[in-house]
């Protein structure tokens, strides 16, 4: 076995017990980058002197007996993630000179542990996206199929996962952003409930649904990263001061007697059949694991994208005011006066779905239209989420699809933007809700691209969805396949 | 929905945008075709339903009103496309 297709815990027993440096697990990485990067361009920026300083630097702590279980791993975070010192783009030109001036919280709580940064992620610009296009530095392919594209908006972060070129990664979920990108490339994903995991220096897209998680390639590896990035923060007054369990204590405990919620509204027609014979495979796998399986209802579904399209949009109008030329980001350099410095520097930094959705958002919010569009999308939230806590009345968790088809084509859906945001309509709900979600690879089409399944947990229930993820895992073994390049 | 040319212009003006002439019918399609599509919330009555701006229950978070410690002004300044001083340099706004 190679050592970059080692898990977290693997990894860490290696480091333990000195069979390897983290200088040379991080040389193995870096070369795997230089690899395999022409191929599938998960990266914006690699930082390989930071990343073997940080080795250095974690090989004495572990010589001092200090290894924790991400002291020196090579990880790599989105590029939405602020890191003090080394470049951070949200995949726009807006941004592209943009040094920043301190960390984001769960950055800084990766690198007490110890973890190498290898670099920072592709991703669609400002997250708005649902396959990694609309990034200004390029598109990401899908390591299983270099035609396709990885998902987004974290494609970055699922794509390194599954090409190798990281252990784990973090990226972050406004509707499906993590979900949808690790259910294409056949990884786990986890979205924390809305509070769970700081905020605190993650640029905003839609800031009452954004939340940061962890991708891995096996689900243990993904409750690692969660305990270490969850938790109340000072600096985000939204996180949540709710004690963080210990998530790979609680892995193995089963799902016999769990109750398993099956939303009929989930299983409508347009769903790919390979993506339907694998959710009623895991189905079945679970129901020889000893879980009873409830037919459940969550009536507003079918309005789920439409509140969401407009709240995001609403929120990112205002969350991307901000970018104006004055204090950080580009600067037209012809203009005249305030006003026109402002439009000239915003109309040349940002791409045209960023501002689409600014555009959708400032009208939503717009005089004349911000009670028919933006607090009529609130009140629909509200129905929403009370679809969650009336069918989490009778069951401890959910089994979805996680996107309608498996990975699409490149360029198959970039003109027809509607189509695009279909393809999260079983992701979004649960960011309206505000509760927790777990994507881990499931099975694959007959095309050979992974299918992922998606476990969605009670607000604050990441031990539950976690623990009967790990017994599918454990049952079935999907995500010991590797993406060959 | 049908979004017109002048709308396109009018929101572009409100978010501080200028597309290209070019652009203009691309967007007020595509703002159409999405409008059209969140009408949709248009059927739910929701005329007993209070809205919901937070997706858990938090409230005003309070703290100390004590003098931190701050990046500083140099950090703060460091990203500034323009400066003078310790001043983020702007184009004149009163004549």
């Amino acid at each position: 076995m190679e050592i970059f297709d080692l898990s977290i815990e693997e990894l860490h027993e290696k480091l333990r017990n000195r069979e390897i440096s983290s200088v040379e697990a991080t040389q193995v990485f870096l070369e795997r980058i230089e690899n395999v990067e022409p191929k599938v361009g998960s990266f914006i920026t690699v930082t390989t002197e930071k990343a073997l300083s940080d080795a250095e630097n974690a090989d004495k702590r572990i010589s001092s007996g200090d290894c924790q279980l991400l002291t020196g791993i090579p990880l790599a975070l989105k590029d939405i993630f602020l890191t003090e010192g080394i470049r951070t783009t949200c995949g726009s030109r807006i941004l592209q000179n943009f040094i920043p001036p301190y960390s984001a919280t769960a950055y800084e709580k990766l690198r007490n542990q110890g973890a190498v940064l290898l670099g920072k992620l592709n991703q669609d610009e400002f997250a708005m996206g649902s396959s990694n296009e609309t990034s200004a530095f390029g598109i990401t392919r899908n390591p299983w199929n270099t035609d396709c594209i990885p998902g987004g908006s974290s494609g970055g972060s699922a794509a390194a996962v599954a090409a190798r070129e990281a252990v784990a990664t973090l990226g972050t979920d406004t509707g499906g952003s993590i979900r949808q990108p690790a259910s294409h490339c056949g990884c786990v994903g986890l979205k924390p409930t809305y509070g769970r995991v700081s905020r605190y220096g993650v640029i905003a897209y839609a800031s009452s649904l954004d939340q940061v998680g962890p991708l891995a390639g096996n689900v243990t590896d993904c409750a690692i990263m969660l305990g270490a990035i969850a938790g109340y923060d000072p600096k985000d007054s939204t996180s949540v001061n709710i004690a963080v369990p210990d998530y790979v204590k609680t892995l193995g405990g089963g799902v016999k007697g769990l109750k398993i919620g099956l939303p009929k509204e989930y299983f409508v027609s347009g769903l790919d059949p390979d993506v339907q014979k694998t959710i009623e495979l895991a189905i079945e796998t679970y129901r020889n694991l000893g879980a009873e399986f409830i037919d459940i209802s969550l009536p507003h579904t079918d309005y789920a994208v439409a509140t969401y399209y407009l709240i995001a949009t609403a929120e990112a109008s205002s969350n991307l005011a901000r970018y104006d030329g004055v204090r950080f980001g580009h600067r037209a350099e012809e203009y005249t006066g305030l006003l026109d410095m402002y439009v000239k520097s915003r109309s040349q930094g940002f791409g045209a779905e960023v501002k689409r959705r600014i555009m959708i958002g400032t009208y939503a919010l717009s005089s004349g239209y911000y009670d028919a569009y933006y607090v009529k999308a609130q009140k629909v939230r509200t129905l929403i989420m009370q679809d969650f806590t009336k069918a989490f009345e009778k069951v401890d968790l959910m089994l979805t699809p996680v996107a309608p088809t498996p990975a699409f084509k490149i360029n198959e859906k970039t003109d027809d933007p509607m189509k695009m945001y279909l393809s999260d309509i079983f992701t979004i709900p649960v960011n309206l809700a505000g509760t927790c979600a777990i994507s881990l690879p499931a099975g694959f089409s007959a095309g050979g691209l992974p299918i992922g399944m998606q476990l969605i947990g009670k607000p604050f229930g990441e031990e539950t969805i976690l623990s009967a993820a790990y017994a599918f895992e454990k049952a079935t073994q999907w995500h010991a396949k590797k993406a060959v390049l | 929905m049908k979004i017109t040319i002048q709308d396109v212009e009018h929101v572009a003006r409100l978010a501080r945008l200028q597309l290209e002439d070019d652009e203009k019918p691309i967007f007020a399609r595509q703002m159409g075709e999405i409008l059209e599509y969140v009408d949709k919330l248009k059927n739910l009555d929701t005329d007993e339903v209070s809205p919901t701006s937070h997706a858990v229950p938090v409230e005003n978070a309070f703290r100390p009103d004590m003098v931190n410690c701050s990046i500083g002004v140099e950090k703060a300044l460091s990203n500034a496309p323009d400066r003078v001083e310790s001043f983020y340099r702007v184009p004149k706004v009163i004549e």
